[in-house]
């Protein structure tokens, strides 16, 4: 291929776009590396979706401007459709389709066979080919997001942009999906993930965590846990809600938010006193409170910086 | 080419493996020739006929053989008195009262004249006044009959003869009708439908930001409607042709040219459609109601241009089966050639080029 050897980059420059009121994305900057796995880690209504289709030609930024693979992705955005692997997050081939045949399909498009290209798919392939003739339509969630990777893959794409790939996914099908971009990245495909799991970021390299169209940090997932900067504390109590409403009344309570099956707390002071908290819970009325101190997670230092930007707002 | 031919394979599949396209596409155009053709027939009929017979003779007896062994007509009821004729009306089923006056036979021979009375159920004008003109004209060939050993001094005979459709079969008038609305149905609105098909799935997104380029994606989409089309044409001019007998007078190459270039224009219309049309639902409505009532209602289809509003008949213009129909009728019941039809033959080709530039502006490489 004549794109064999180029530098699959990513430049994001001062990227705007809004649907008409709607601010969608801005100011965004990004500078994805060749051969990164790199996330966007983000709730629902972020902005990734949008920001996903400007970088697949789909749409026309406001303003700025992206390059992928260092060509400008609005004046030749022909050139960038030709090594450009794109997932949309709706599941989009077709349904009355049986999987050999949208594969074959999608080959055709890009005048390519899936003989030549089995090499890259070979490993996701073997997984779906029991089911080759099956309609696309009756596949599992987690099969028909393997089939949409393959269709993607099977022109040997430089860039892959994978929008939501394992929503609505059961976690055994997620980590063989994560599996799978792991085996691409070490084929030298830079990927760009969106997901609104917290807990595929620490399978990246480096993620971008974006909310309300902007980002709030870009960094490897120790480092954002690193930046975390304060003790966190997991609290627990016979009820957790009321303990919840307790705390944010607490005169010492930085954050303190439920997850799970226990609080995250910090404290205004880095070192939080635990007896003192325990006291104050137990005059409350909370029974078998339990406080511990524990590493902090990408997703509480997605909510602190969410919670900061806001505040900032 | 490779390419075309894969997004070929994939427009089969959609189409073979979806019932309801597959019914549209080949039920479609077998069912309403035989709508057209059989039922919905302006033909007369085995009209429901009473007889109010003042004289009872011979030459009442004669006309009222005459009248139902035409098969036009059949005697179903044998009046006593005027009064009656109310009652039978409203019943329904008797569409047509024949009254014969007093010594009807006598007065014919006398005076040379005698009358008859026709009373009708006009609730449909339509078949009321056709009823009548076939009535009349049984009698006018009775009156001929029966003078003519008889030289009348003076007499003028008016001879009809109805060109292009002697025996005014409605069927003739149906097959250019229905080949016009199939291939409307077919072309635009199936292709319209399917376009915005993959726009509402998604697939379109793919597509997209595949390096295929729009004229690829539109050929690829319209090429197998192009194909089905045809045979569609062919199956009811087979049809027209072997059942009905509408016959073939002209050129069958030029009447399958202009067919073909009909369907290019129906095909652009239906890409314009799907070009501004979000999903499957707004695609369907637009082609019904910009196309489908249209098609029927105004191209002269079933109503005479001629009786509309000028209004309407300007509209009429408008709408490229009018156009379409006055070409298949010229080709198949008067046998013209082109320098008949090369009018609307040009506005048909305008239309097509006005249609695909409007598309060709309106396809989007992106997503908004």
């Amino acid at each position: 291929m004549i794109y064999k050897n180029m530098d699959a980059s990513i430049q994001v420059n001062n990227l705007s776009k809004s649907y008409g009121n709607v601010q969608a994305l801005k100011n965004i900057n990004l500078d994805i590396k060749s051969g990164e796995l790199f996330g966007l880690i983000g709730p629902d209504g972020a902005g990734k979706t949008t920001l996903f289709r400007l970088l697949a030609t789909l749409l026309l930024p406001d303003e700025g401007s992206a390059k992928l693979c260092e060509i400008d992705n609005v004046s030749e955005y022909k050139k960038i459709r030709n090594f450009l692997g794109y997932m949309p997050g709706k599941f989009s081939l077709y349904q009355d389709l049986s999987v050999i045949e949208n594969l074959r399909f999608f080959a055709t498009v890009f005048n390519t066979r899936i003989e030549d290209n089995m090499d890259m798919i070979r490993d996701i392939w073997v997984q779906i080919e029991p089911f080759k003739n099956r309609l696309a339509g009756q596949l599992s969630g987690g099969m028909k997001q393997k089939l949409a990777l393959c269709c993607a893959l099977i022109h040997q794409p430089k860039i892959l942009l994978l929008d939501e790939p394992t929503t609505g996914v059961d976690s055994v099908s997620r980590s063989e999906f994560w599996q799978m971009l792991k085996g691409l990245k070490e084929r030298g495909v830079t990927i760009v993930v969106a997901t609104p799991y917290m807990d595929e970021a620490n399978l990246c390299d480096r993620v971008a965590l974006i909310q309300d169209g902007e980002i709030l940090q870009v960094n490897t997932p120790d480092e954002i846990v690193e930046q975390f900067g304060k003790k966190l504390y997991a609290v627990k109590s016979n009820d957790n809600y009321q303990t919840l409403l307790d705390l944010r009344e607490f005169k010492s309570t930085n954050s303190v938010f439920l997850f799970g099956q226990s609080l995250h707390y910090t404290d205004t002071k880095n070192e939080a006193s635990i007896d003192e908290l325990k006291t104050y819970l137990a005059n409350k009325g909370r029974s078998s409170t339990v406080v511990e101190k524990i590493k902090p997670s990408i997703e509480d230092c997605f909510m602190a910086l969410s919670t900061k930007s806001k505040a900032h707002e | 080419m490779n390419r075309f031919i894969g997004f070929l394979r994939k427009e089969f599949y959609h189409i073979f493996r979806d019932k309801r396209s597959m019914l549209i596409l080949f039920g479609m155009p077998i069912v309403q020739i035989m709508l057209f053709g059989y039922v919905i027939s302006t033909d007369l009929k085995d009209i429901k006929m009473a007889v109010l017979d003042h004289s009872k003779d011979e030459y009442s007896a004669e006309i009222i053989n005459k009248i139902t062994s035409s098969g036009y007509f059949s005697l179903t009821d044998n009046l006593k008195s005027v009064k009656e004729a109310d009652a039978v009306f409203k019943k329904g089923d008797v569409k047509l009262i024949l009254v014969f006056e007093p010594d009807f036979g006598a007065k014919l021979i006398k005076n040379t004249r005698a009358n008859i009375q026709i009373l009708t159920d006009a609730t449909d004008p339509n078949m009321a006044n056709l009823e009548v003109n076939y009535l009349q004209g049984i009698l006018q060939n009775y009156n001929v009959e029966i003078n003519s050993d008889k030289k009348a001094p003076f007499s003028i005979q008016p001879k009809t003869r109805m060109y292009f459709n002697s025996n005014l079969e409605s069927v003739f008038m149906f097959i250019p009708g229905i080949m016009a609305t199939i291939l409307m149905l077919v072309s635009a609105m199936m292709t319209s439908i399917s376009i915005a098909r993959e726009k509402e799935l998604g697939t379109m997104e793919v597509l997209l930001v595949s390096p295929l380029n729009p004229l690829q994606i539109i050929l690829g989409k319209v090429t197998p409607y192009l194909a089905l089309s045809f045979i569609n044409a062919l199956v009811i001019i087979g049809m027209g042709y072997f059942i009905f007998g509408v016959p073939i007078l002209g050129s069958f190459t030029l009447l399958m040219t202009e067919t073909i270039l009909f369907i290019f224009l129906a095909l652009s219309i239906g890409i314009f459609i799907s070009t501004i049309s979000k999903n499957q639902q707004v695609a369907m409505m637009l082609s019904m109601f910009g196309l489908m009532l249209p098609t029927i209602i105004l191209s002269g289809f079933i109503f005479p241009i001629r009786n509309m509003p000028l209004p309407l008949q300007i509209i009429s213009d408008l709408i490229p089966p009018k156009w379409f129909i006055v070409i298949l009728k010229n080709i198949m019941l008067k046998g013209v050639g082109i320098e008949y039809v090369w009018k609307e033959t040009l506005i048909l080709i305008a239309m097509t080029m006005g249609f695909i530039g409007l598309s060709l502006k309106k396809f989007k490489i992106r997503l908004e």
